[in-house]
């Protein structure tokens, strides 16, 4: 009897199993799958700093959520609607996020005496009634696996670590997704260990064909694809975009890139993507700490090429010194925070927003930097073409300021059209720009271009326009050493001037208030977009009407701020720091703006938001 | 221009930096800056020096960078009518290295003191060493912190007594050849300011190393340090304190080349009584020996202290690909195999393999 298909608007589940269960690599597949279907979607791996925790404890369980719908959605969910749990302790560390009712499959094999015991359950609560509110699956994922490979000539234990695949062919036959992309995949990686790849692909058959048979599950689901504008798309992480971004900058601007970076969680895979580019010319060079990171890439730059540092908040306070030189020298470079929790080496594999006032201040002296944040991982890659182009214009350092949430976090993309970056020009200097006294014509490497207070740039190997820069105060315009206190003061001023400059070049804050009566704003930074978005949506659907604002640009600000700022009665902003923004926007602009912030190293969660905006919005 | 050099079986050690058409003069390497140091100090011979040198290089003067760190010596680029960068305290060989990986068409040079590559910048240092980029660093050792007025250095004697140690100092201090030794460096020699025909040997012999060369030159501070290489100088005492290297070369000094330097049986290297122990049994100096371990052995001779029996010259001189070469190659071969990276392949690259077209 062919079993009912019902339709569903949208779905979040969390694949949690041990580190050692495969489940982020579980989770990217059926997202894959997902992102081919059309559904929209948006993703939160969650895993453990230790690659190996001890097996079958708390603090090794790694999970992987996915929401997607047939709607625009902007969030990976609060909680899921289906719990796949691979042992005891993946059940115990998310079971308080499921809510009633949902779906919950378990791998009753792992569920022996002894791995209950290490989690603290003194009964097994598949047996104890403990799971009565949920629709619960109790199936033996790892000896189905097993018994499907029993033809396999693989080890009991390459059989057993196969009941991913296994796990992974169930859900795509509940959910109607597709197994052509999972078996290519497996292809490819199993492409020199025949056995293997056998064993892996027979195991995610057997997962499908057992969610097709067994009357566990009478029901299957289908979610149409999310309307969306029309256009070519993909699957993509923000780490990704951000290493495309970069690429992508290099062939506008015209410049080799070149990466200098020590690895760091979570930004270590912007390296390993660039390194793999060699085609494109670009260089990446895994230094000896971060400094030497930051270094090379500011020699790189000295040398007329785009150099890049990519690092999170230990590496950015390791490389302040040098961006602090970068600012003097007046050269392009761009920093890629990809921000974690802190302080210290804090949580490596969280996510956090509390490096905003490092980048912004955290070097000696006056050293204003211009400092921009994506908003969504797809928006990674707009952020790093964004951040070339103004540390090119106005030759300076430039920061931006990811997180490990958008980092690991993907949605889907539509492909962008390379004829619409934005035009980044290095200029280059070729000629003497200035006539001494004496009639002598010379290079001035700080003479500036009026509109922009860019100063002139002149590469090595430019015959004729030799000259030294250095870090100590130089002489407006001929560059020469200068300890003239009027002249300091001209250039403490100047380079601040010359960061200003760049509001003219950037968009006005732009506020979304569909009804235009909104007396509250919610404002945010970074990649609370998401969440803030959906909570704001919430509260509209609930009847209240709330103003919406983000800012990109965190340094500097958009021109229109203080208006914007100063037409509501009440501006909320949520961080994933303590009151950061808000802070700066108090002191900057005399505004009240009530801060609510959170540092559990996950992304805020829409109901919990939507309720502090409520209340914001209903008392007096 | 020089032919472009492959990685392996260089010929041309400038191979890739543009050469002039009119020969190049010292005068063509002065600027109009004021050179700032103390009267008398060793920093002025080593500039006179470089600038002398540079124009049988025949390469042209846009493609030459000095890049230092800080310090009194870290001035030196802005005296150099070169390209130059004055960076920060220790990082010059990190900087060099951005560029010097970026730019294969100059030729990049670092200066530094024995504080900035030392202690601050020891890693960056080692490194620099170990990678062998492209290279040229001249490491102005003056055995003392010159600029911030005269704290104990990490190559200063072990009891120096200096504002920051009124007691004497307690650590033991570098010996910089030993450590670039010990850090693979592919040249290490060593020179002093006030030999200027020894001086500019050396840095003759560092340019045409391809290769990161790292080259110490014993620098006098008249100021906080005077006389610190006075026992290696003064005509009274240098032809028994100095053991000058020359390369296929038995190892003799001494007034009438009464000393020389012989292997003793457990393997150590001592100076002995040339003609009491016979001339034939000396070492032969040889820079381009594989293993480094003579060349270690000679530079532990020098007393740590005072340091008599100190050998100059070049220690080691061995071809070793350069790690800016080798990236290089790396990336002419990934533009043979793959095609280059051109704007259709960067769309092909950025939509990746998973894509799927919504309609109108
Ligand atoms: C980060 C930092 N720390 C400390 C200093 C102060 N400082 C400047 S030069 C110097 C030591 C220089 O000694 P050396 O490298 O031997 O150079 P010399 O002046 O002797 O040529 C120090 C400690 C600095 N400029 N920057
Ligand atoms: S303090 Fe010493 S090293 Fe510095 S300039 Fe004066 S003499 Fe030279
Ligand atoms: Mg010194």
């Amino acid at each position: 009897m062919a079993k009912q298909v019902v339709q569903l608007d949208r779905v979040i589940i969390r694949f949690a199993g041990d580190s050692g269960d495969g489940m982020q690599l579980t989770g990217d597949r059926f997202t894959s799958e997902t992102a081919l279907m059309g559904n929209d979607l948006a993703t939160l791996p969650d895993f453990p700093a230790e690659i190996r925790a001890p097996a079958g404890t708390l603090p090794g369980v790694s999970a992987f959520q996915l929401h997607f719908a047939d709607h625009d959605i902007m969030t990976p969910g609060d909680s899921p609607n289906v719990l796949v749990a691979m042992n005891p302790a993946a059940l115990k560390a998310n079971l308080p996020e499921l809510p009633r009712g949902s779906d919950l499959i378990v791998n009753t094999d792992e569920f022996t005496k002894r791995n209950l015991a290490r989690v603290g359950y003194d009964e097994n609560p598949l047996e104890t009634g403990a799971l009565d509110a949920y629709r619960v699956h109790a199936i033996p994922l790892t000896s189905m696996t097993v018994e499907a490979l029993k033809n396999v000539d693989v080890t009991r234990k390459d059989a057993e670590r196969a009941k991913n695949m296994f796990a992974l062919g169930l859900l795509c036959w509940l959910y109607h997704r597709p197994t052509e992309g999972t078996i290519a995949f497996l292809k490819k990686k199993f492409a020199s260990k025949p056995e293997l790849l056998r064993a892996n692909t027979i195991a995610f058959e057997a997962g499908w064909s057992f969610g097709e048979t067994t009357e566990d599950f009478s029901v299957s689901y289908e979610i149409k694809p999310a309307p969306v504008r029309p256009g070519r798309y993909r699957n993509i992480s923000g780490n990704l975009a951000m290493a495309y971004g970069l690429l992508a900058a290099s062939w506008r601007s015209s410049l080799p890139l070149f990466l200098g970076s020590y690895p760091i969680t979570p930004a270590s895979d912007i390296l390993h993507e660039l390194s793999k580019h060699k085609r494109f010319g670009v260089r990446t060079f895994q230094a000896e700490d971060e400094i030497a990171g930051v270094g090379a890439a500011l020699g790189a730059a000295f040398g007329g090429h785009l150099g890049v540092t990519t690092t999170s908040g230990p590496g950015l306070a390791l490389k302040a010194e040098t961006v602090g030189l970068a600012v003097s020298l007046e050269l392009p470079l761009v920093i890629c925070d990809i921000q974690r929790g802190g302080p210290s080496t804090g949580l490596p594999t969280k996510t956090e927003q509390s490096d905003l006032l490092q980048a912004l201040y955290g070097r000696n002296g006056e050293a204003p930097v211009p400092v921009l944040a994506p908003r969504s991982p797809s928006d990674c890659f707009n952020a790093a073409v964004e951040a070339v182009r103004i540390a090119i214009t106005y030759r300076t350092p430039v920061i931006v300021l990811s997180d490990g949430y958008l980092a690991n976090g993907s949605e889907p993309w539509r492909l962008p059209d390379l004829d619409e970056l934005p035009p980044i020009d290095p200029a280059f200097s070729t000629a003497v720009n200035h006539v001494a006294a004496d009639g002598t014509e010379e290079f001035w490497p700080y003479l500036r271009d009026p509109q922009t207070l860019a100063r002139a740039w002149a590469a090595p190997g430019t015959a004729g326009l030799e000259h030294r820069i250095g870090g100590l105060e130089k002489q407006d315009g001929s560059g020469d050493i200068s300890y003239d206190p009027a002249n300091h003061d001209l250039m403490v001023r100047t380079r601040q001037a010359k960061v200003d400059r760049i509001t003219a070049s950037i968009p006005p804050l732009e506020v979304d208030d569909p009804d235009g009566d909104a007396d509250i704003l919610v404002l945010g930074w970074g990649s609370t977009y998401g969440p803030i978005g959906a909570a704001v949506r919430r509260c509209r659907d609930a009847g209240l009407h709330v103003a919406q604002a983000h800012f990109r640009h965190l340094n500097p600000l958009p021109v229109n701020t203080e208006q914007v700022l100063k037409g509501y009665r009440k501006v909320l902003l949520p961080e994933m720091n303590l009151g950061q923004l808000a802070l700066l926007l108090r002191g900057r602009f005399l505004v009240d703006v009530v801060s609510y912030t959170q540092v559990r190293g996950l992304p805020f969660k829409v109901a919990e938001l939507a309720s502090v905006i409520h209340e914001a919005a209903t008392d007096e | 221009m020089n032919s472009p050099a492959p990685g392996f079986g260089l010929i041309d050690p400038l191979a890739g930096i543009p050469t002039v058409d009119e020969p190049l003069t010292a005068k063509d390497f002065k600027t109009d800056q004021e050179v700032r140091w103390c009267p008398g100090c060793g920093d002025y011979a080593v500039l006179a020096a470089v600038q002398s040198f540079l124009p049988e290089l025949n390469i042209r003067r846009e493609n030459i960078v000095f890049v230092s760190g800080i310090g009194c010596s870290s001035r030196f680029p802005y005296y150099m009518n070169t390209y130059g960068m004055h960076s920060i305290h220790g990082r010059a060989p990190a900087i060099a290295t951005g560029l010097a990986i970026s730019r294969p068409d100059l030729s990049v040079w670092v200066v530094t003191g024995d504080g900035d590559a030392l202690s601050i910048g020891g890693n960056h240092l080692i490194h620099a060493l170990r990678r062998n980029v492209n290279l040229k660093v001249l490491l102005f050792n003056n055995r003392i912190y010159g600029l911030t007025k005269g704290q104990y250095s990490p190559t200063s004697e072990q009891g120096k007594v200096t504002k920051s140690t009124p007691l004497g100092s307690l650590d033991v201090p570098f010996n910089p050849v030993s450590l670039a030794l010990g850090a693979e460096a592919s040249f290490v020699a060593r020179t002093i300011d006030s030999d200027r025909k020894h001086l500019t040997g050396v840095l003759r012999a560092a340019a045409h190393h391809r290769g990161t060369a790292l080259v110490e030159i014993y620098q006098n501070c008249n100021i906080f340090n005077d006389g610190a290489f006075e026992l290696l100088k003064s005509p009274d005492t240098k032809d028994d304190a100095v053991i000058r290297l020359e390369d296929g070369e038995p190892i003799r000094f001494g007034t009438e080349g009464q000393h020389g330097v012989a292997r003793m049986p457990d393997g150590t290297l001592r100076v002995v009584d040339a003609a009491e122990y016979g001339t034939k049994r000396l070492i032969v100096h040889d820079a381009q020996a594989p293993n480094p371990e003579v060349a270690f052995a000679l530079s532990r001779l020098a007393d740590p202290s005072t340091l008599r029996t100190t050998a100059i010259g070049v220690y080691r001189d061995v071809r070793r690909a350069t790690y800016d070469d080798l990236l290089h190659e790396q990336i002419a071969s990934a533009v043979d195999d793959q095609g280059i990276g051109d704007r259709p392949v960067l769309e092909d690259l950025i939509a990746g393999k998973d894509t799927w077209t919504v309609e109108a």
